[in-house]
């Protein structure tokens, strides 16, 4: 479903990507982890053209979506991204952060949108919630509106960028919830997340990342228990509390 | 005063007319809300063309606002109604000149008011609407635009303010507004222009304290309507 091929990303000098080749097959979730500046959000946010590539390619369903000319706002609704910062709009009510897109891509009735919304914030345990303003929401339930919205347009694929490093400590379980439901759906998902029982329990696949390289990619079984890059070794014990008991 | 006001009232309100032009203080109301009317659209328009990701489109605009910016409204005045007609071949009357000279400065300075609005938000709005498919121009319309202007309306209400009292420079080109009427009186009574003129400033000053309360009530309202009707939940502002 997704290709990369050699793909190479600069900011100025700084090399944030460096010849990522990859293949995601469709209904696999895949977590995407590593230190802080490793190139792991950079990477998701090329994946539906965010950010721009120097070189190399990125096909989603076969298309080419860095190739000129192409439109950029129709593959676009085909993909969910869901955002560290949520980004709720916050002049609009929950059900019309749902129904926005809908209605003006989709061609769908305001009706229409409002009935699979609904159905979309039940999903995420959300509906008593559809009149509110994104303002009167903790933190966790802001996500899972965000969740919803991107939903509404149902995408075939779903990007997640640290979707739970805003949150405070008690509404990360809520997201990653919802998050689990998604991938037993058969949902594929890429998500760049630090939440490591996430990726144990959730994932087919964990691509370890450093210095804008993969320089693991491993079940999580693998990744977890038999990490072959020192790299990954080091991580995995930094990750570890120094509190815990050594295993 | 009183007296001043008695005998003179009618001609501060609408100047000679019915027997002659429509002035004074209606010409001023009409005047400024003509400006503003005109003003905020065009200021709109040349506040997204300053953003805009087309340097065609942002390059004229730019200049027209760093000029207009850089001259005395008093010169935008004379140019509109000296130097446009000999260039146009159209005689326009003083009142569309004053016109054309307000919507032309304010629509400089309201753009550089939407510009700072937009750039304003957080990256990540116009970000996620890009991400939901939404193209440039719905993504402006339905998600930047709308929080801009909220966030902007203290200083749009500034701007609106200047306008009133700007519109008293017709004054200079002989339009019979407020400013000018009162001059007028101030020739006939001759002998007491404190009290005249302090009837003028009495004047301007109810029509922006008005304009001031009319938009801090907006302000509150369009608050109320997207903020916790209690109060909100922990981590609700992240």
């Amino acid at each position: 479903m997704i290709e990369l091929q050699n793909v190479n990303k600069w900011y100025g000098d700084y090399h944030a990507l460096v010849d990522v080749t990859e293949s995601i097959p469709a209904g696999e979730v895949v977590v995407v982890c590593g230190p802080s500046g490793s190139g792991k959000s950079t990477l998701i946010r090329t994946l539906n053209r965010l950010e721009p590539i120097q070189s190399g390619h990125i096909r989603i369903d076969g298309q080419d979506i860095h190739a000129p000319g192409i439109d950029v706002n129709a593959f676009r609704s085909r993909i969910g991204f869901v955002f560290q910062q949520f980004n709720l709009f916050p002049h609009l009510t929950v059900m019309q952060n749902c129904t926005l897109a809908p209605v003006q891509l989709r061609g769908l009735s305001r009706r229409e949108a409002q009935e699979r919304a609904l159905a979309l914030l039940e999903r995420v345990g959300l509906a008593a919630k559809a009149d509110a303003w994104p303002s009167e929401l903790s933190g966790g339930q802001q996500q899972r509106v965000a969740i919803a919205r991107a939903l509404a347009m149902e995408p075939p694929l779903m990007l997640f960028d640290e979707p739970t490093s805003a949150l405070d400590p008690e509404m990360v379980g809520e997201v990653l919830l919802v998050m689990r439901d998604l991938a037993e759906g058969g949902m594929t998902m890429v998500c760049v997340t630090h939440e490591m029982g996430f990726a144990r329990e959730v994932a087919d696949r964990v691509l370890f990342m450093d210095q804008g390289r993969v320089l693991e990619r491993a079940t999580p079984d693998d990744f977890f228990n038999r990490p072959q890059h020192p790299r990954a070794q080091q991580f995995l014990s930094d990750i570890r509390s120094p509190f815990a008991p050594a295993v | 005063m009183l007296e001043i006001v008695q005998t003179y009232w009618l001609y501060f309100l609408i100047g000679q007319y019915p027997n002659g032009p429509l002035g004074g203080l209606a010409l001023t109301l009409i005047l400024a809300a003509c400006g503003l009317v005109l003003a905020l659209p065009l200021g709109i328009a040349f506040g997204l063309a300053r953003v805009s990701p087309w340097r065609w489109l942002r390059w004229p605009v730019t200049a027209f606002v760093f000029v207009v910016r850089g001259v005395p409204l008093l010169m935008v005045v004379f140019w509109a109604y000296f130097f446009l007609p000999s260039v146009t071949g159209v005689k326009t009357d003083q009142f569309a000149t004053m016109l054309i000279a307000l919507v032309v400065f304010d629509a400089a300075y309201l753009a550089e008011i939407v510009r700072a609005g937009i750039q304003g938000l957080p990256k990540g709005q116009m970000e996620c609407a890009r991400a939901l498919g939404l193209g440039y121009g719905r993504a402006m319309r339905f998600v930047v635009l709308p929080q801009a202007l909220r966030s902007m309306l203290p200083s749009l209400v500034n701007q609106f303010v200047s306008t009133i009292k700007e519109t008293s420079l017709g004054y200079i080109i002989g339009l019979a507004e407020l400013s000018f009427i009162t001059t007028q009186i101030n020739t006939q009574v001759f002998t007491k222009p404190a009290q005249v003129y302090a009837i003028l400033g009495l004047s301007y000053f109810a029509m922006c304290f008005g304009l001031s309360r009319f938009a801090y009530w907006l302000e509150r309202r369009l608050a109320r309507r997207t903020s916790a009707r209690t109060a909100p939940a922990a981590g609700g502002t992240a």
